[in-house]
């Protein structure tokens, strides 16, 4: 199918040859499972769970609570043996509410919610409910609750579905493995999400330099006239909602805009397989594929594993390390965060563990910038990498805000070509909380200012009013007097 | 602030690339037309060279230790040798050595570490250099030799070389004018610019018929990085396919000298030199390639890549054509250089999702 060319992009090493070839392989099932009750964008949910109870495996352990949140399911059944607070997989390593389940071993099934046979005979709310219920959210990082997104349709008239495999993160082949090995579930839950959306049209795009994932789904679609395949060119950053849909529909987003007010929803492979188990089996949300590779790591594997799991027990599952990471990253290295440390639990946006080694990574202290601008050409989102980072060591948020900073995606492609290693990213993310804060300070200060003037008029009434309650008295005082 | 904030964000990979890299790239593109030009010009060129190399660097550490800076990561980082040796590519191949001191002196001090060191200054060092030398030297900055290769009759020895570089006494009769010099001279007399490109070279102590081939191979007199276009041009092919610049400015510099000779030329041949001509001479792939090009003077974006070059061209042709000088190209640069920060201002990417003017862009509703 045609495409249509997005600005800048970067070719990164991609490393994928370390996990690629090696078929998705089931974790055994850990000792503990640590079930944070935020793994998504939005409010965090509600425990519905205490210490001592016994749980199947996808029974509701925490309620999503308000418009945008997600449920948490029990990904096998056991014990509750703690609700408490532990270390999120975030880079602040801040504890986070979570429950602590010891399996029991038999991964007894709770009474699932009843398959939905012909899911394309249903009402839409109905799926988009369900998925609600699975506890489903973009698996591809994001996080963002799926059902909300599917539910794009009700105010947004959708032409396409976009289904993104394009994973030009360096090093991940989870989705590369779960379109090989799971073609037909992947179409599947596509079509029943553009059932969904009311979308007519579904299309595929996939990195040319997954040639088997494009063969699978290539097959596993031959059947549906409305799915197309785009056999997208290796560039990072492709996998971006935004330049994906650019460079398939030929559509650039507006600023503050949603893809969908285009008519076009992106989702996620790993996605659209959880969307497939959820509706057809009544399966919600327990388990993902994970990529754990990197240089520093023994054997690099993709393992589905139940959510919950330590970091840990899929590094030891994986060998262990090989030599002394540099740096422990989850997600790929253009866009990942640092891990805390190695107990933190796999939640259900962790596409990858990476043990980096110091040559991988290739970081050094920077040296001055020489204009070179290699970050302005190829910047995907049309910035001057260059003038912003002028701008925010000279404390000029507002100039840099005006040059679009709000508009960076922090992809990483710029501090990733800056032969000056220049931390450029680094720079953008600190201005943005700076600008932020700024802005929350700024909102604060109006706040106060409006209720102490607030406070001086009512003051001054109150006065006005005992003044007007005194006059005719001291008229009468000096009327006695008089 | 990046000091005392840890750096979490990523990415968490980098290419290969490094400041370190790129100016070793751009020495080693210039090597064939300096090896080549040291032998034509012998060993007072040799000298000259490298006394003028010598200056920068010793420039550069002095200007570091008195800014209390690093001294081994910026004086391995490079730029300081680059500085110098495009400098002495501009020189006169026999110049006396202090005329290479003092442009190192014009060169790191003053244009470069005055305005804050690497990638702070606005002008072109090596230019800036070339252009105070000759406004202050101008009889010693156009004294220009025939090529003298080392190991023939004619090539000055060991000890000649010594009093031509350190005693700074060039013998009699071995002076001759560049190409462009000659024409612009013989002009001011009279004599059509058609007639003199025919007789050039006649006037040089070589028997050689003036072409475009000597023009190209460098056998003619001149400046070290003037005389062998092919080898010069050869090394910016060389820069372009290592990405180290892209063929924007170098295509605006050359295109435009081009086509306004041509198109002047075939207007009045008697007063224009043709394209051609000014394409082969003077310091045209030099400046076009290494000098135009150089990163912190330029502009960042494409655009600006193009409208920079498209000045750097006109104005050379500008100055060769109607100035006092019979060469531009340093001037030019200055000029342009003093426009980059303008030029960028105007020739920003547009940003995704906007207009050019900043606005959120149409929604397109899907037909």
């Amino acid at each position: 199918m045609k495409l249509f060319p997005i600005r800048g992009g970067i070719h990164p090493e991609y490393h994928k040859e370390l996990s690629g070839e090696r078929a998705i392989e089931p974790l055994p099932l850990p000792q503990r499972l640590y079930i944070p009750v935020q793994q998504h964008i939005g409010a965090p949910a509600e425990i519905l769970v205490a210490e001592g109870d016994l749980l199947k495996k996808g029974q509701v352990i925490a309620r999503r609570q308000g418009a945008v949140s997600a449920h948490q399911h029990a990904p096998t059944s056991g014990i509750v043996l703690a609700v408490t607070e532990i270390p999120a997989p975030h880079p602040s390593g801040l504890p986070q509410s979570t429950i602590v389940i010891e399996p029991d071993g038999r991964d007894d099934w709770t009474a699932l919610p009843d398959p939905i046979p012909d899911p394309f005979a249903v009402a839409p709310g109905t799926i988009a409910e369900r998925v609600a219920e699975s506890g489903i959210v973009g698996m591809g990082g994001a996080t963002f609750p799926s059902a909300v997104k599917l539910n794009l349709g009700i105010q947004h008239r959708i032409e396409t579905l976009l289904i993104n495999g394009a994973e030009c993160e360096p090093y991940l082949t989870c989705d590369d493995r779960l379109m090989r090995e799971h073609a037909d579930a992947i179409i599947d839950g596509a079509r029943i999400m553009a059932h969904v959306l009311g979308a007519p049209r579904i299309v595929v795009g996939i990195e040319e330099n997954k040639p088997q994932a494009l063969a699978a789904i290539t097959v596993a679609a031959s059947a549906f006239p409305n799915i197309e395949i785009a056999t997208l060119p290796v560039k990072y950053p492709m996998g971006s909602e935004r330049h994906l849909t650019l460079a398939v529909t030929g559509l650039e987003t507006p600023a503050r805009k949603l893809t969908a007010d285009l008519g076009v929803v992106v989702h996620n492979v790993a996605t659209a397989r959880a969307v497939h188990q959820a509706v057809r089996f009544g399966r919600p949300l327990i388990a993902r594929v994970v990529t754990v590779s990197g240089g520093a790591i023994r054997t690099p594997r993709n393992i589905e594993t139940p959510i919950g799991a330590r970091v840990a027990d899929l590094i030891d599952f994986c060998g262990g390390f090989a030599q002394r990471p540099e740096r422990l990253i989850q997600g790929g290295p253009m866009m990942g965060t640092p891990l805390p440390n190695l107990d933190v639990p796999v939640v259900k946006g962790m596409s990858g563990i990476l043990a980096l080694t110091a040559a991988e990574i290739n970081d050094r202290p920077s040296d001055p910038c020489i204009r070179c601008g290699a970050c302005v050409n190829i910047c995907a989102c049309g910035l001057t990498p260059v003038e912003l980072a002028a701008h925010i060591r000279h404390d000029d948020l507002d100039g840099a805000a005006k040059l679009g900073l709000l508009d960076c995606v922090s992809c990483g492609s710029c501090s990733w070509v800056c032969p000056s290693h220049i931390p450029l990213v680094h720079y953008f993310n600190y201005a943005k909380g700076a600008l932020i804060a700024q802005d929350r300070q700024q909102r604060k200060t109006e706040r106060t200012k409006t209720l102490v003037e607030a406070h001086a008029a009512r003051q001054e009434r109150i006065a006005a009013a005992r003044a007007a309650n005194r006059k005719p008295k001291a008229t009468t005082d000096h009327g006695v007097q008089a | 602030m990046s000091q005392t904030v840890a750096t979490i964000s990523g990415p968490f990979a980098h290419s290969t690339n490094s400041v370190q890299r790129t100016m070793l790239t751009v020495l080693l593109a210039l090597t064939p037309a300096t090896v080549c030009n040291l032998y034509l010009f012998g060993w007072p060129s040799i000298f000259l060279f490298g006394v003028t190399i010598g200056a920068c660097v010793i420039a550069e550490a002095v200007s570091l230790l008195l800014a209390g800076g690093s001294l081994t990561r910026t004086l391995t980082d490079g730029s300081a040798i680059l500085t110098g040796w495009l400098l002495a590519l501009t020189l006169p191949p026999w110049a006396p050595w202090w005329i290479g001191v003092l442009g190192a002196i014009f060169a790191i001090p003053l244009a470069k570490q005055a305005f804050g060191g690497l990638g702070q200054n606005l002008f072109n060092p090596a230019m800036v250099a070339r252009v105070a030398l000759l406004v202050s030297f101008p009889v010693v900055m156009t004294a220009w030799v025939a090529p003298h290769p080392l190991f023939t009759a004619n090539a000055p020895s060991l000890h000649d070389a010594i009093t031509i570089t350190f005693g700074g006494q060039i013998p009699d009769g071995v002076t001759a004018a560049t190409a462009l010099g000659y024409v612009k001279t013989e002009l001011s007399r009279g004599i059509p610019v058609f007639q003199s490109l025919a007789e050039y070279g006649h006037q040089s102590t070589l028997p050689y018929i003036p072409d475009l081939m000597d023009l190209a191979t460098g056998y003619k007199a001149g400046s070290l990085g003037e005389t062998s276009a092919v080898l010069i041009l050869a090394g910016g092919l060389f820069l372009i396919r290592r990405r180290i610049i892209t063929w924007h400015i170098p295509v605006m510099v050359m295109g435009t000298l081009f086509v306004m000779g041509t198109l002047f030329n075939l207007l009045d041949p008697a007063r224009f030199a043709p394209g051609l001509f000014h394409l082969f001479s003077g310091a045209t792939f030099l400046g076009a390639f290494f000098i135009a090009t150089d990163y912190v003077t330029s502009p960042v974006s494409v655009r600006g890549q193009l409208i920079f070059g498209f000045g750097v061209g006109l104005l050379t042709w500008v100055i060769r054509t109607f100035a006092g000088y019979p060469e531009g190209m340093a001037f030019a640069v200055l000029l342009m250089n003093s426009l980059t920060p303008i030029i960028d201002q105007y020739t920003r990417p547009r940003l995704f999702g906007r207009t050019r003017t900043g606005e959120p862009l149409p929604i397109k509703v899907p037909s």
